[in-house]
């Protein structure tokens, strides 16, 4: 539809998302390389500030995959994760950014079909939205 | 502690609107502790700045530093030689703060970062609540250790007034009715005689109502 | 000395042992006098005293104070109320002199609704006193002839001192002991919260007759009739320390259409025959929020006409 291939930082979870990505691997589906993946402990781990200076280095768009609200291997890290995405949602707003331009996904070890799923799922979405103001 | 919440960004951004290059200074002291004010915060509020700035167009420096106090001289005294780099600071401190950068340093234009709230404690997680008045002469062993100045929304010394309704207080259902809570503590306790002893009128002279206040301890004096 | 604290006509009715029967005037939002004087004189003749309210609902009206020396000239008996949220022990003791210099002989002590309900919530309130307090110092004033400073006065205001009383707010089992403080720091007069939850009111009189609190201070049983089954809800939910009956609701209800202001007089009269015969209650205090009008007609019906003249 359009050319514009959106710069997205994927924060995501080694026990559940990374073991997704290998699943996606093994079915030989890969991420295109306009999503940077980051790889981290536990999804709760990932601050406030870690996501906005994604978007201050001029990500056009971010998002967090973690594990399901119940199979949190730190058992609340997705939680805290999901209210931190929350509060970055409300600080974009506030200075008249999409909130939409970061989202928080749950996803399971074996899901590697929906882990490529989900980061095109943010690439139409930032597509749409367009590019990041802040460049 | 002093709870404190963030300004609204937007109400920050309009405060220095005119300045480029901006000193966020936090505070290690009670506003870290209520997530406020420390060294995530000033963190998060640069970050934001430079987003809001560039996504405008506007390129802005934002330098960041947190102090142990900004409630005492010698702390303040540890950014005399960067706070000329600035146009603008933001404290990110209670009103304590910014008042002992702007008389410490004439020349700084010096913006408040967040709205002091009360003295308090957290309550649960990310929920704070009120406690005391700073009143000057503490009475609360009348009140079964609890404060009917700063937590009765009408500060009865002799309560509960008419509009206690299911331990709540009239003013909000997400109010507790202190008084109601003292009652019943006292009456449990068995304490019905102190209970209904007539508390005469607080002098107020201690309180902010007696004018701004100081305290010198000698023993302290050097 | 007289051997009234006061010398209001509700202290004579009273202490007579008349059974007193107090209305109840809000003054005007605006310096509409005529409206006053119109809804006052619907009052004249009807009851033994009129509470003129002071900012109820921490809206903005015409001040108590002078409204109540309208009802004055008007040839009624004012029952000044202060409320605490407006004023400090400055202000509150220069208008005690004050209304007591114009004549005014009966005044009643509340806290005060919170700002937070009214017209002007962003305004900073005063609570530098409370009820009990206020209940007090006008004692003091009277009996000791001193201020709040110990300070002599030069002529103390003799004013016969009302307190109110909610029996239904709570923790309930303090409330009689609330009372019985209130007239402890001086009440001679209590007057309760509107009353609809009778099983409840009972069990609180016979507990301040246990304790003998009728016989220190004269207690006025609140009634305000209900005009609709509107109101009755508005009162069960959004009134705090109010009580209303799932039973008076449904009462109303089965009035049907277009009666249910008379089931609610109706209730009303009823309650007030009970109180007549209610050990300890000394009269009712008739808050005919509004309506005014309807007082005469009420009092007419339940036979507390004509009122005294001691």
């Amino acid at each position: 539809m359009n050319d514009f291939k959106p710069q997205i930082v994927a924060f995501c979870c080694s026990n559940c998302a990374s073991s997704a990505a290998a699943v996606a691997d093994g079915m030989k589906k890969t991420l295109p390389d306009n999503v940077k993946i980051i790889q981290v402990p536990c999804t709760g781990r990932i601050e406030i500030l870690h996501l906005l200076k994604a978007f201050e280095q001029g990500a056009d768009g971010v998002y967090v995959a973690g594990c399901q609200d119940d199979s949190c291997r730190y058992i609340s890290g997705i939680k805290k994760a999901a209210k931190r995405v929350a509060g970055v949602k409300r600080i974009l707003e506030e200075i008249e950014m999409d909130p939409e331009r970061i989202n928080i996904f749950n996803l399971c070890a074996g899901q590697g079909q929906r882990f490529v799923e989900v980061a095109y799922e943010m690439i139409n979405r930032l597509k749409e939205i367009g590019p990041s103001p802040v460049k | 502690m002093i709870v404190a919440e963030p300004k609204p960004i937007k109400e920050l951004l309009e405060m220095v609107q005119d300045f480029n290059k901006i000193l966020v200074i936090g505070c290690k002291g009670c506003v870290t502790v209520c997530n406020v004010g420390g060294l995530k915060e000033v963190g998060i509020l640069a970050s934001t700045l430079k987003i809001a700035r560039k996504k405008d167009g506007r390129e802005i420096e934002v330098g960041e530093h947190v102090l142990e106090r900004q409630c005492d001289p010698e702390y303040i005294d540890e950014v005399k030689d960067i706070i000329d780099d600035y146009d603008a600071v933001i404290s990110l401190a209670c009103g304590v703060g910014p008042q002992f950068l702007s008389e410490r340093y004439p020349s700084a234009r010096i913006f408040p970062g967040v709205n002091t709230k009360f003295m308090g404690g957290a309550v649960e997680h990310g929920v704070w609540s009120e406690r005391c008045a700073g009143c000057g002469q503490c009475v609360i062993h009348y009140f079964g250790g609890l404060c009917p100045i700063a937590r009765c929304s009408k500060s009865l010394m002799n309560g509960p007034c008419g509009g206690s309704s299911h331990g709540k207080c009239e003013i909000s259902d997400d109010v507790d009715c202190i008084w109601d809570i003292i009652v019943r503590k006292m009456m449990a306790q068995g304490r019905l005689d102190e209970l209904v002893k007539f508390r005469p009128p607080k002098s107020w002279t201690t309180a902010r109502d007696g004018g701004p206040r100081k305290m010198v301890r000698e023993e302290l004096v050097i | 000395m007289s051997e009234y604290k006061a010398g209001s006509n509700l202290e004579k009715v009273l202490k007579a042992g008349h059974f007193a029967f107090t209305g109840e005037c809000g003054p005007p939002q605006g310096a509409n006098i005529e409206l006053l004087k119109e809804k006052a004189g619907h009052l004249k003749g009807c009851v033994d005293a009129v509470n003129v309210t002071d900012n109820q609902t921490a809206v903005v009206r015409m001040s108590s104070w002078a409204a109540s020396l309208v009802l004055l000239q008007e040839g009624l008996e004012p029952n000044f109320q202060m409320v605490c949220r407006d004023r400090n022990r400055l202000a509150i003791q220069s208008d005690i002199l004050g209304v007591y210099t114009h004549g005014i002989r009966n005044m009643l002590c509340l806290s005060g609704d919170h700002q937070k309900f009214g017209d002007h919530p962003e305004s900073k309130n005063v609570f530098d006193i409370d009820s009990m307090q206020l209940i007090n110092t006008v004692k003091t004033m009277r009996d000791d002839g001193k201020f709040l400073n110990g300070k002599d006065i030069d002529v103390p205001p003799r004013l016969f001192i009302g307190a109110a009383s909610n029996p239904f707010a709570e923790p309930f089992d303090f409330r009689v002991y609330r009372l019985a403080k209130k007239i402890e720091a001086g009440a001679d007069f209590v007057q309760t919260q509107c009353i609809y939850n009778m099983d409840r009111f009972r069990e609180f009189m016979k507990r301040a007759v246990d304790m003998g609190l009728h016989e220190k201070c004269y207690l006025l049983a609140g009634v305000t009739p209900m005009k609709s089954v509107g109101m009755a809800r508005y009162m069960a939910k959004q009134v705090p320390g109010m009580e209303v009956p799932e039973s008076l609701i449904k009462r109303l209800k089965g009035a049907g259409k277009g009666k249910v202001a008379e089931e609610g007089i109706k209730f009303a009269i009823e309650q007030i025959h009970e109180f007549e015969e209610m050990e300890g209650v000394a009269g009712v205090h008739l808050m005919a929020i509004e309506w005014e009008h309807r007082v005469p007609e009420i009092a007419e019906r339940a036979g507390v006409l004509p009122r005294p003249q001691v």
